[in-house]
């Protein structure tokens, strides 16, 4: 029989956790130096799913770099869509229609909603309860089939286009859209019920890693990460760009800055999204989906450009420097998650395993997303 | 002490309110299908792999003008076409499609005036080889014709 190996009171041990590891949600490696259960302190590691997305932005032209961007977060794929059309539409100077780009807010609203039902599903089966990942992933489902039928694809849309859309929606969508509000407020208050209120949860966050404003911002965080310690930024509100000025919404900030306020900032944010898509349904304009004065091979001129949009995991960036050719100079991509994650090897020094794993699942890593 | 009696008695009372829950929804109908004994109808704009299409006489509609080969991201696309004696127009012969690294971005057939190619709606496409994905869509189209 084996016999347990016997540490010094003192000595500490490596524990590798991924890159195959349902806690990390992807190819995440962390290299994590335990006493006992608590941890000394981790490194991550990441590069599993490097797939150059920057090198190909330089390679490819304009109109064929635009599914790439769905393929960096597969769970919010339409905000980074956005953002690269709102950046080369603002390079090349072309006008979108109204209608385009509400459409494109309520799609994107609609994504968002659909990633953190995904996250909170997912979250809490970190946490070890495993219903309410059925019940989040039935509600989503809800939206997948929405944008299916509209985008054709169920996660890796490729839907907008420099100057518009693919095609104009039905109105079989917006009935469908207006149906989803009421029952997603339903289900709201029913995860409140199960998950929100339910005091074991609670206990289980409250207090658990606790980040200052400070960290958040030496790292460069974002999302419910950098709102759930209190700072109160949301590009959308504070460098709008498309339509979002027309919208009335609040932005969730929590100040206790510990797992359970990152949790209720992401909830909070499903409420003003739902705000967000019923204002743009109301106000939704009719006319064309797609530019009519629109350049026949996209060039952008000469010059540096950049574009933030907060997608569901934070403030992505995108920055295109041209030398007026048909491929971009330099391409690059600011991803949220990719700042959010660092944050881990310094915030989870002393903390439990379980506790770090539970903090990790707060973070919302997507991890395509950080390697790109 | 007395706290923790209540967080017992609270932590019992959250037990019982996620419980019914469950229970209320173990009650619901079921929202799955049993695939594969049940499959859903595909939406009409659903992106399966792209699609030749043909005109009345099941003749191909493309002219190989060679647009979509060129607009495609991953270059999946590659055309074959012969130019019979005496015509101006050229005939395809071939037409391949590489989905092993086909995106489904759309842009062929955006790029395409001709309305010669078109998303189909297949979906069950699961093999172990990846030959299986060098679909060659001038042999389906021939096939369909027959
Ligand atoms: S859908 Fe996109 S990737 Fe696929 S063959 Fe057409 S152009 Fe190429
Ligand atoms: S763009 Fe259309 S017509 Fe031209 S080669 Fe492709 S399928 Fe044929």
């Amino acid at each position: 029989m084996n016999s347990p190996i016997q540490l010094q009171p003192d000595e500490t041990f490596i524990l590798n956790v991924g890159p195959q590891h349902p806690a990390t949600h992807g190819v995440l490696r962390v290299k994590m130096e335990m006493s006992g259960e608590y941890i000394v302190s981790a490194e991550t590691v990441i590069g599993y799913i490097h797939r150059m997305h920057e090198k190909m932005g330089e390679i490819k032209t304009y109109p064929q770099f635009l599914m790439n961007l769905s393929r960096m977060d597969y769970l919010g794929a339409l905000g980074y869509s956005h953002g690269h059309v709102l950046l080369v539409e603002k390079a090349c100077a072309i006008e979108v229609p109204e209608r385009a780009e509400y459409l494109r807010v309520v799609m994107v609203e609609l994504n968002r909603i659909a990633s953190h039902l995904f996250w909170f599903g997912a979250f809490v089966m970190d946490l070890g309860g495993f219903t309410p990942l059925m019940y989040a992933l039935q509600d989503r489902e809800h939206i997948l089939d929405m944008l299916e039928a509209v985008t054709g694809s169920r996660l890796t849309y490729c839907y907008f286009r420099f100057g518009g859309l693919y095609n104009d929606v039905d109105d079989q969508f917006i009935t469908a859209a207006r149906t989803f509000i009421p029952r997603m407020r339903k289900s709201l208050k029913k995860y409140r019920r199960l998950v929100t209120d339910n005091v074991i949860f609670r206990k289980r966050l409250t207090g658990i890693a606790p980040l200052s404003p400070e960290m958040c911002r030496k790292y460069g965080a974002s999302s419910a990460v950098a709102r759930g310690s209190g700072i109160n930024f949301d590009v959308r509100r504070n460098e709008p760009y498309s339509v979002y000025p027309e919208f009335d919404f609040d932005v969730p900030v929590f100040h206790a800055g510990d797992s359970l306020a990152r949790y209720m900032v992401r909830m909070e944010e499903i409420e003003q999204s739902l705000r967000i898509v019923e204002q743009a349904l109301d106000k939704l304009p009719d006319g064309p989906v797609m530019a009519a004065k629109k350049p026949k091979l996209i060039k952008a001129p000469p010059g540096d450009y950049y574009q933030a949009v907060e997608t569901a995991r934070g403030s992505f960036g995108i920055r295109l420097v041209s030398d007026g050719g048909k491929t971009p100079y330099r391409l690059k991509l600011r991803s949220p998650t990719y700042s959010n994650m660092h944050l881990f090897d310094e915030a989870c020094q002393g903390m439990l395993i379980m506790d770090a794993l539970a903090f990790m699942g707060s973070l919302d890593l997507v991890i395509p997303e950080i390697d790109r | 002490m007395i706290a923790y009696f209540s967080d017992i008695y609270h932590g019992l009372i959250s037990l019982l309110v996620g419980m019914g829950i469950t229970f209320r929804e173990f009650i619901k109908p079921p929202v799955t299908v049993a695939y594969p004994y049940e499959t859903l109808t595909m939406c009409a704009r659903y992106r399966g792999h792209i699609e030749l299409l043909a005109d009345d006489e099941g003749n191909p509609n493309c002219v190989v003008c060679g647009l979509c080969e060129r607009a495609c991201p991953s270059e999946c696309i590659s055309i074959t076409s012969v130019k019979p004696e005496g015509s101006k127009k050229k005939v395809l012969t071939g037409y391949t499609l590489d989905f092993t690294r086909c995106s489904l971005c759309g842009s062929c057939v955006e790029s395409c005036n001709f309305s010669a190619i078109a998303f189909s709606r297949e979906y069950n496409l699961a093999s172990s080889r990846k030959e299986d994905f060098h679909i060659d869509l001038f042999k389906r189209l021939e096939e369909k014709k027959r």
